[in-house]
């Protein structure tokens, strides 16, 4: 249980993939202006990233590693060349259906979550964390609490931005920094307030 | 139609950068340019699939149905992807070792779709080329800049060898460790941005709010 925490906590605050791998960067630029739309995105996020890493999880441990397929008499096998396609395929399959379902049974939230949907196929947080599992060989467990610390800790550091963001419309910028440039400097004053997390061990 | 092609090659390198202008592919941009070696392979392979994308996607527009051009198109980025990792790891497999996950995530990259849905599945494969060309090399430039500033100011070398001498090595320079840390890249592409817009006005970004000057003198 404990160790499940420490992960947890690890991949929400000392990981952050947003502040501390840039991961998902255009769309965290992108849609941090408002606070609403920043709140949509992060649980589509959150959502989307608890369903893939688990299932990439699973694909990769049956059907793509070293010697999975030893269950079809295929022992010799390595597929794992094949990852990055399959990953990127099920992240776009797991999409749509999530799509589809929430359109059928929850069209408030389709509704609410709506345009976002689609964008977080092409976002790299979800595919990365998908990469990363792979990488440290998490287990389905670890993965699913990977997943979902991930995505909680991408959509608070959304949210937040956007927050600083709304505020910071109406201070007075130089005008080369205007838009782009100041978002960029207080990203970097966010990633190094998430900085101070990374000597904690749970 | 050679101005033409020199616009196409030239424009997105600094009048268009999508780094800086158009706020595409930060990810990759920020996570691997502490050292310029990694940033330079990655320079490369990133230039080698929107460059082959473009042209595979130019080549057979006329023969994709609308509905699932973007599978199509994610298909083909993810085979090069694919095809430049496997290269990678077995030509340069330390460096691909230290680019970790992000050649995997060249696919999300939104310079190489972008291009592809924007520019290569409406033109001629030439003008394809030269466009994903262009915008590999404005990827690269500011890749390579961030990388080269961040190795010197962070361990005072460029590829590996040292520039500036050390203090704990009996030099002078004490190393800016903020440099090698996520912030430190932020804050390099902040003032990067800053110091191009200064020199192309016409990129500055209109406020969004203005505070309003009032023109009344106190003595009303």
């Amino acid at each position: 249980m404990e160790h499940y925490l420490s992960l947890l906590f690890k991949a929400i605050f000392v990981e952050n993939l947003a502040l501390a791998f840039f991961l998902g960067m255009c769309t965290f630029l992108a849609v941090s202006k408002r606070i609403e739309t920043a709140i949509g995105l992060g649980i589509a996020v959150i959502v989307v990233q608890t369903i893939t890493v688990p299932v990439n999880s699973l694909i990769h441990q049956y059907l793509l590693q070293e010697g999975a397929l030893a269950w079809l008499g295929l022992p010799a096998l390595d597929l794992s060349f094949l990852g990055l396609i399959t990953y990127i395929g099920v992240i776009a399959a797991m999409v749509q259906i999530l799509e589809m379902l929430l359109d059928r049974y929850f069209p408030a939230l389709y509704q609410a979550l709506g345009i976002f949907l689609p964008l977080i196929t092409v976002n790299c947080a979800i595919l990365g964390g998908s990469l990363f599992m792979v990488e440290r060989g998490y287990d389905l467990g670890e993965s699913t609490v990977y997943g979902f610390g991930t995505g909680l800790g991408w959509a608070l550091a959304l949210v937040l931005l956007a927050g600083i963001r709304e505020k910071l419309k109406y201070s007075d910028v130089p005008d080369g920094l205007q838009g782009l440039g100041i978002t960029f400097i207080t990203t970097g004053l966010m990633a190094m307030a998430f900085m101070s997390f990374s000597g904690i061990q749970l | 139609m050679a101005t033409q092609s020199a616009r196409l090659l030239l424009e997105p390198i600094v009048d268009n950068n999508p780094i800086t202008l158009q706020i595409l592919g930060i990810c990759s941009a920020l996570a691997v340019t502490t050292k310029l070696a990694p940033a330079i392979t990655m320079s490369i392979a990133l230039t080698a699939v929107i460059v082959g994308a473009s042209v595979i996607i130019s080549l057979i527009r006329h023969h994709m149905p609308s509905s699932i051009r973007i599978i199509i198109q994610m298909t083909i980025i993810a085979s090069l992807v694919i095809l430049v990792d496997q290269v990678l790891q077995a030509f340069a497999y330390e460096l691909s070792k230290q680019l970790s996950v992000f050649v995997g995530l060249i696919i999300t990259n939104c310079i190489v779709l972008g291009r592809a849905e924007a520019f290569a599945s409406k033109n001629p494969p030439w003008p394809s080329f030269l466009d994903a060309l262009g915008h590999g090399l404005g990827y690269s430039l500011i890749l390579i800049s961030v990388a080269a500033i961040r190795e010197l100011l962070g361990s005072g070398s460029l590829l590996d060898v040292q520039v500036l001498p050390l203090v704990k090595e009996g030099g002078w320079y004490e190393p800016n460790g903020l440099m090698l840390l996520a912030p430190g890249a932020f804050f390099i592409i902040g003032l990067m941005i800053w110091a191009i817009r200064s020199w192309k006005p016409a990129q500055l970004e209109r406020p969004e709010y203005r505070i309003n000057v009032v023109h009344r003198t106190e003595s009303r």
